[in-house]
């Protein structure tokens, strides 16, 4: 065998491992029922689990607690999931400034207890780079 | 008047440059298939360049009407509308013409055409297929712009797409067709930043150089010219290769500098798809540099070209056709081009890898095994390395298509990418580091060894080596004794070790085989400044410390114990805090106003209803000159607000003050930018996290009334303040007086913690009614109102409102060694100039003596060749 045979074979073993390793390393997309499940399980890796925020008949959002003067590094919200269940968030950072705009939210972490704790919040804003609106107040000067 | 011609004119000359591109590629094709290259001129050669020369002249025609669109604030088009505004500076307005992605593939075009035009004059016989694949390519590069519908079918989408046929839906355009938005939405406020006018530019630069080697590869392939091509093509490999690397880098320094996530890399899907191509452009280069001087490797660097480029088309693909979807913070507007994105993929795909594959059987190859203990064969394993570590990158990055594909084949899945990506590329990237430096190393010493005086092994390794050993000894005795950072993870010590060797034996081989030839040292500098990068990334990311630890005590909730990172401070205004090695006080907001060196803090300025405008309450001065009297007027821009933080180290008491700011933007909301504060072995780097929202009226406390006369010294919040006269109104510009009018100040001074305030409400009466105008002392939380005044007791009435006193909450991390990153990419710039400099001479000097199948350096040329 040639020593270049030799080289394609360990090239394709390491390529091999990437791939094997990053399956193990992804993360899934899941409700929290399943994020619960895992959790009693044991299973603490942690997930992606998308939803909105929880809001009243007025669209106001509810159960968002936020007190910086108390401590910047806890905020607390309530995430209804695709399957419209509810789940208290907690995410030991200051409040991510376009929170309240958010029309969905991905948020990255596990169970612990009865409550999930995220570490990374990805927002989807509506307005962002969408513009179709255009402001027709100001054409009264025209 | 909606201007119509402009957009025309814009709209047809990409009409032209698509018909032009097609000609060209039609008749360079027909050209080069020629059974001889021809240097000589024959008729479809002259057609093609004719036609090529059109589509240049229309593109530069597109670009200067979209220019003009935005320049002139034209808008009536929606580019306009919605990336430029009215106050936009002209270098932005520069930003915003490829802010968007029509503007952004302009930009490729528009380099596409530069690059083609050189290779038209100076590329001799290889002008045909390379130009037949560069026409091709534009073709599909300008009809993303076309903006045709046929059919159902959208081809392309146009910049010169005005508003009224853009929103159709919009009443007012039903109303009035002619009707012309007054300003533009705005540029991107992230954008608005130096780096991003220069940054997409040079990383356009480099994709499209990309295609040049590309270009070669396939024009040899398709003329059988399996090995000449590689001489032309080297020196364009290491432009592209240079280009490239240092738009990533722009994009890193942006992203450190304008971004608050803590760094420069974030493995985001953006930063990655250029990363890809980048590794594999690199590797490239060097399995072709192995075959220069052993023969060998052809095959490999043929594959390895080809796939750069297809790459660079992956990460348009990936990039603009919206199938990341949530995993980026990079996003285009999806314009629904990601059909015509995937046919142009698909085409180069097939159309390159047929190619290769039905060439593949004539591609010479070598019978003779290389050497273990040649430089070659080390070469060859590092362009395998760095192969691996592309495909690291790119297997992890691919996974939200994996979803859509499986969505397309019809199965639901739900992979997503690595929770903590950081963690899960670095795993890899660092060993891929290790064996890149060990491998440079290694390779470069054998590369250089004397094979005349059969120089020993030994010799040549025993000084690096040595050097190596020691001075990782002694970095890590100095992190034991605390003068750097303790470095104890075992993979840390190894990439520390394995960069200190890259240095040492590429510096050893610098001073000494290199030492009389300079001109061809390229590859020695650029390997020690990947070397040095690759020390900073270990210092700077391994061991980043955050230092604003919240030690206040006070937590919210003790749910998990007390081991969560509580990265974040709370600063009162005025109040300090000790926060690492700092006491630590936020002193004010501030703003840029015109003309004014230093920012300007918002107490000296009254801020008009045109937000652009504010009068100075006291003189602005840069130093002793002073630059504004009270009263003017001065220009201001209202977007960034600056947070003055001072800093003073405890032990040195050396003081500083940092700035770092924050746009509220009622589209993104916070976009907070740090402020960097460098010293010589780290960078202090602090970004606001939040502040009161600024869109929520502030809560100010129940309105407390005082009657006092003049002289007396009243208790509010715990500060003192006293009344020291009543006197005409000054600032009184606003009120819009009229005769009869009257207006008169009170005259406060109010004693705050760190200095005295003056505070003057004002009380009026217009047009019979009685106003007044309340001064607000936000250092305090303070808004004191003149409420009455009676002259027969002589008793003045003050209101006095308090609030929340101001706030911001505040990260703060130190990057130790950072500065060797940046000067580790500008080493290694400066190695890629020096040998693109070298083999494009080399080049020359063998065409001019004569030798039109130039072959490589001194290797004679193989039978192989022949065979075609």
């Amino acid at each position: 065998m040639k020593r270049i045979h030799i080289i394609g074979i360990l090239v394709i073993a390491v390529a091999i491992s990437i791939m094997m390793s990053t399956a193990s390393d992804a993360s899934v997309y899941v409700p929290f029922s399943e994020a619960k499940a895992r959790a009693q399980e044991g299973d603490d890796t942690k997930v992606h689990v998308v939803g909105r925020l929880k809001k009243d008949a007025q669209g106001h959002i509810v159960g968002m607690k936020y007190d910086p003067v108390l401590d910047p590094n806890y905020f607390s919200f309530v995430l209804v999931d695709t399957n419209r269940v509810e789940q208290t968030v907690v995410y030991y950072n200051p409040k991510p400034q376009d929170f309240d705009r958010s029309e969905q939210v991905v948020i990255t972490g596990s169970m612990q207890k009865e409550i999930f704790v995220a570490d990374k919040i990805l927002l989807k804003c509506p307005s962002k780079y969408t513009e179709n609106e255009v402001k027709v107040e100001k054409t009264a000067s025209l | 008047m909606v201007n119509t011609f402009i957009g025309d004119l814009g709209h047809v000359s990409v009409i032209v440059a698509f018909v032009a591109a097609l000609v060209s590629s039609l008749s360079y094709f027909f050209a080069a298939n020629r059974p001889v290259l021809d240097p000589e001129h024959d008729a479809w050669k002259k057609l093609a360049r004719i036609a090529f020369s059109v589509h240049t002249l229309a593109v530069f025609s597109i670009i200067f009407a979209l220019f003009n669109i935005i320049y002139e604030h034209r808008y009536e088009y929606h580019y306009a509308w919605s990336h430029s505004s009215n106050h936009l500076p002209v270098h932005y307005m520069i930003s915003c013409f490829w802010e968007g992605q029509e503007g952004s593939f302009l930009l490729w075009i528009f380099w596409h055409t530069l690059l083609g035009l050189v290779l038209m004059k100076y590329g001799k016989k290889w002008e045909s297929p390379v130009m037949a694949v560069f026409s091709f390519v534009q073709l599909f590069l300008t009809s993303m712009i076309l903006g045709i519908v046929i059919g159902d079918l959208k081809v392309g989408s146009s910049p010169f797409i005005l508003m009224r046929d853009f929103m159709t839906e919009a009443p007012v355009f039903k109303m009035d067709p002619n009707f012309i938005p007054e300003d533009g939405t705005g540029l991107n406020p992230l954008l608005q930043n130096y780096w991003m006018v220069i940054h997409p530019p040079v990383l356009f630069l480099g994709f499209a150089a990309t295609l040049v080697p590309f270009a070669f590869a396939i024009a040899g392939l398709w003329k059988k010219e399996f090995s000449s091509w590689t001489k032309p093509a080297l020196p364009w490999a290491l432009f592209a290769a240079v280009v490239l690397g240092v738009g990533i880098m722009m994009g890193a320094y942006w992203a450190y500098e304008t971004l608050n996530f803590g760094g420069y890399w974030n493995w985001d899907p953006v930063e990655n798809a250029v990363y890809i191509p980048w590794l594999v452009l690199v590797g490239a280069i060097h399995t072709l540099l192995a075959f220069r001087k052993s023969k060998s490797a052809l095959r490999a660097t043929f594959i390895l070209f080809i796939a750069s480029f297809l790459l660079v088309l992956y990460a348009t693909f990936l990039t603009r056709s919206g199938i990341l979807g949530n995993a980026s913070v990079h996003s285009f507007t999806d314009l629904g081009l990601s059909g015509q994105l995937f046919t142009y993929m698909a085409a180069f795909f097939v159309l390159a890898i047929g190619l290769l594959a039905y060439r593949w059987k004539f591609i010479p190859t070598t019978e003779k095994e290389i050497a273990t203990y040649s430089g070659e064969f080390w070469v060859f394993i590092g362009a395998a390395v760095l192969c691996l570590g592309a495909f690291q990158v790119l297997f992890t990055t691919s996974i939200p298509v994996y979803n859509s594909f499986m969505g397309f084949i019809g199965v639901k899945t739900n992979i997503a990418l690595p929770a903590d990506q950081i963690a899960h590329y670095t795993k890899f990237q660092l060993w891929m580091g290790v064996g890149i430096a060990l491998l440079s190393g290694t390779g470069q010493l054998l590369w250089w060894r004397k094979q005349g005086k059969e120089e020993s092994l030994t010799s040549v390794f025993i000084v690096p080596v040595i050097l190596t050993l020691l001075f990782t000894s002694l970095i890590l005795l100095l992190s034991k004794i605390g003068y750097i950072e303790k470095i104890n993870t075992p993979s840390y010590i190894v990439l520390l070790l394995a960069s200190l060797y890259a240095v040492f034996s590429n510096l050893a081989i610098l001073l000494g085989v290199l030492r009389k030839k300079v001109s061809i040292a390229g590859g020695a500098v650029a390997h020690i400044g990947v070397a040095m990068m690759l020390l900073g990334v270990l210092f700077s990311s391994g061991y980043s410390k955050i230092i604003s630890q919240n030690m206040s005590g006070m937590v919210y909730a003790r749910e998990f114990g007390d081991e969560i990172n509580r990265d974040n401070v709370l600063l009162w205004r005025n109040t300090t805090t000790d926060m690492g090695p700092y006491k630590v006080t936020y002193t004010g907001q501030y703003l840029e106003v015109k003309g004014v060196p230093e920012y300007v803090n918002k107490e000296l300025l009254f801020r008009l209803a045109d937000e652009y405008k504010a009068i100075a309450r006291g003189p602005i001065k840069d130093g002793e000159n002073v630059l504004f009297q009270p009263g003017d007027t001065v220009e201001v821009y209202p977007e960034n607000t600056y947070y003055q933080v001072e800093y003073r180290n405890r032990e040195t008491d050396e003081a500083f003050v940092l700035y770092p700011r924050a746009q509220v933007n009622p589209d993104m909301g916070l976009l907070a930018s740090p402020d960097v504060k460098m010293f010589a072995t780290k960078d202090l780097y602090t970004h606001v996290s939040t502040i009161p929202d600024p869109n929520e009226a502030k809560d100010w406390g129940e309105l407390k009334e005082y009657k006092v006369q003049i002289g007396d010294t009243i208790f509010i919040n715990d500060y003192v303040a006293v009344l020291h006269g009543i006197e005409p109104a000054k600032d009184t510009m606003l009120l819009n007086l009229g005769a009869g009018d009257v207006a008169v100040q009170a005259n406060m001074k109010v004693l705050g913690e760190k200095r005295t305030y003056h505070a003057h409400p004002i009380y009026a009466i217009r047009d019979r009614m009685v106003g007044q105008v309340p001064e607000e002392i936000e250092d305090l939380g303070l808004r004191i109102l003149l409420m009455n005044l009676d002259p027969e007791k002589g008793e003045i009435t003050i209101g006095i409102n308090a609030s929340q006193k101001d706030y911001i909450i505040l990260k703060a991390m130190e990057k130790p060694f950072i500065s060797i990153l940046w000067i580790g990419t500008l080493v290694m710039s400066l190695g890629f100039v020096m040998a693109i400099v070298r083999h494009y001479k080399d080049g020359k000097r063998n065409s001019a003596s004569g030798k039109p199948k130039g072959t490589a350096g001194k290797v004679k040329p193989k039978k192989g060749e022949l065979v075609a």
